[in-house]
């Protein structure tokens, strides 16, 4: 009895945050975002009216939530790919016998993961300058061209995609390392045995053996991939032509630039079924693959 | 038979050093930069090195652009929500764990649940809750929402669920209290994951931006990484500037990881485990 009223004690204060901070701001972004809360309703609430769906309605007739939607999709479908292959690549490396000085690898290729998006932007948009950046400078001395890439819409995306990748990839190694280390070396002596060749091996093990946790690295990276919203604000302001306006940088832009809380607020639910049904979809994916 | 392994030695020893180099590059260059005077990295070609390295961004960057207390800003903020936000998740992941109760598993279940909606659904209630508390453009603003997490409550769950009861059990024989058995046994017990956490936690803190972009409107109050955002809109021109700023802001995390990286790692994974 005693151990029961303690331990409510010992779980309030932080059921109090969360419920307080965020389960109820969350229930209250859905009723925010069936009314048409703006700028003359934080002064007077008097002024509030409820719109049910007409933000819905309204932000789909937007062109630049469409806009804004593909610039994310296109992040997402080409970034995500991009990120786990590259840190796949990292950590079959660093799980090899042959590598040395392990740890020292692993903590270089981590270090872009917990440096400050913001710091790290400020950077690349310098590395990535058309004039004097240092990609452009290797790219002519490579006869390629320069390329405008904050500049020039076509290259924008790609370019905070690169970034993107840069600075994330160390994150899903750790995870992708550490299942590696867990797949049992038997398997891969009983197929050096066979005489299968490492193509084969990676292909017919290793790949196999990974699954569970690649289906986890999918989930977590869509869902922050879809989130794409401090890359675009420091890099681009979400230019040239609005190439990388994502759809946070939109919710943003019309909750916090133009005071339209409600319009942001369903921007935000719509954002969030999105994640919703994309991480639902690569689960199901995944378990389906897992029964066949 | 010899001769081929060599040679993947060197291609795989090759191809860190390649990934290692492309990791660290524009870092490097970010300290080189921050040395060179106003105006020497916008030259052609563009120098790897400082010719003449000074100091003059750095003074600039705290005696004008007032990084100083920017900086302050952060870690006050970091460290008020390191330490509250332990106090919080370490006492509620316990009893999540240890402690039996009506509707534990139900109520745990639902936090859990919570995870999948992203935060930035919550932020516009929460500014109007926030501006309604008179906390917008104060530290209370950055602190007071993250004072306790889900993923730091399952975290300490986790690790909690290793106590032997038997431990405890003997401890309310002897007629200890709740809050007496978790200070002087548990907590000891769990010092791992404080460390794991801590970590975490000042680093996510340190780093963050969307919320404290929206919170912190007033210069005064601003965290490190709003005023740099803010900075490279005014100084577009000013490389130089600017990568002082990144180094002053990147440093202090990235020298803690360095220190702590084994339990920030542990932590990465045992976190991940969630889905």
């Amino acid at each position: 009895m005693n151990e029961r009223r303690a331990a409510w004690t010992f779980v309030a204060p932080a059921l109090v945050v969360i419920g307080g901070l965020f389960l109820v701001p969350v229930a209250a972004a859905f009723v925010l975002s069936l009314t048409d809360f703006d700028l003359y309703a934080l002064a007077n609430l008097d002024n509030l009216r409820f719109v049910w769906l007409g933000n819905y309605i309204d932000i789909l007739k937007t062109p630049l939530f469409w806009k804004s939607l593909g610039n994310t999709l296109y992040f997402v479908a080409v970034g995500v790919p991009l990120s786990i292959a590259v840190s796949l690549a990292a950590a079959l490396l660093l799980d090899s016998k042959l590598a040395r000085f392990k740890g020292a690898f692993r903590t270089a290729l981590f270090a872009p993961v917990v440096t400050t998006v913001v710091a790290v932007a400020v950077i690349w948009r310098y590395l990535l300058h058309t004039r004097y950046g240092l990609i452009n400078f290797t790219l002519v001395k490579l006869g390629i061209a320069p390329i405008d890439w904050l500049g020039d819409p076509h290259w924008s995306m790609p370019a905070i995609i690169l970034f993107a990748v840069w600075k994330n990839f160390g994150y899903n190694m750790i995870i992708l390392l550490a299942a590696l280390q867990g797949i049992p070396p038997d398997l891969y002596e009983a197929a050096h045995i066979d005489g299968a060749s490492l193509w084969q091996r990676l292909r017919h093990i290793t790949l196999p053996m990974l699954r569970p946790a690649l289906l986890l690295v999918a989930i977590i990276t869509v869902s922050g991939y879809f989130q794409l919203f401090a890359e675009p604000y420091v890099m681009t302001q979400g230019n040239p032509l609005q190439s990388t306006v994502s759809v946070l940088y939109f919710m943003y832009d019309e909750g916090f630039t133009w005071w339209s809380l409600g319009r942001a607020s369903a921007i935000a639910f719509l954002l969030f079924l999105l994640i919703l049904a994309a991480t639902t979809l690569l689960l199901r994916w995944g378990r389906r693959e897992d029964a066949a | 038979m010899i001769g081929t392994s060599r040679w993947q030695t060197v291609l795989v020893n090759g191809a860190l050093v390649l990934f290692a180099f492309f990791a660290l590059f524009p870092l490097l260059w970010m300290l080189s930069v921050s040395f060179m005077h106003p105006g020497e990295a916008s030259t052609l070609p563009p120098p790897l090195l400082p010719h003449d390295p000074t100091f003059a961004n750095y003074r600039e960057l705290f005696e004008r652009a007032g990084m100083g207390r920017y900086l302050l800003n952060s870690f006050l903020v970091a460290c008020a929500i390191t330490l509250l936000s332990l106090v919080f998740n370490l006492a509620a992941g316990y009893a999540f764990a240890k402690l039996r109760f009506a509707g534990r598993d139900r109520v745990f279940q639902t936090l859990l649940a919570a995870l999948v909606i992203p935060a930035q659904v919550a932020m516009i209630p929460l500014f109007l809750i926030m501006k309604w508390l008179h906390l917008v453009n104060t530290y209370g603003g950055v602190i007071v929402p993250a004072m306790a997490t889900v993923f730091g409550i399952f975290l300490v769950r986790q690790y909690a669920r290793s106590i032997p009861d038997e431990l405890l059990e003997a401890a309310r024989i002897d007629g200890a209290g709740e809050w007496r058995i978790f200070g002087m046994i548990v907590l000891p017990l769990l010092k791992p994951i404080v460390v794991t956490l801590a970590i975490f936690t000042f680093l996510a803190s340190w780093n963050d931006f969307m919320w404290p972009l929206i919170v912190l409107s007033d210069e005064a109050w601003q965290t490190a990484p709003v005023a740099l955002a803010a900075l490279s809109r005014e100084h577009v021109q000013d490389n130089e500037l600017m990568m002082a700023g990144s180094v002053v802001t990147i440093l202090p995390v990235l020298a803690l990881f360095l220190a702590l990286q084994r339990y920030y790692l542990e932590g990465l994974l045992l976190g991940s485990v969630k889905g």
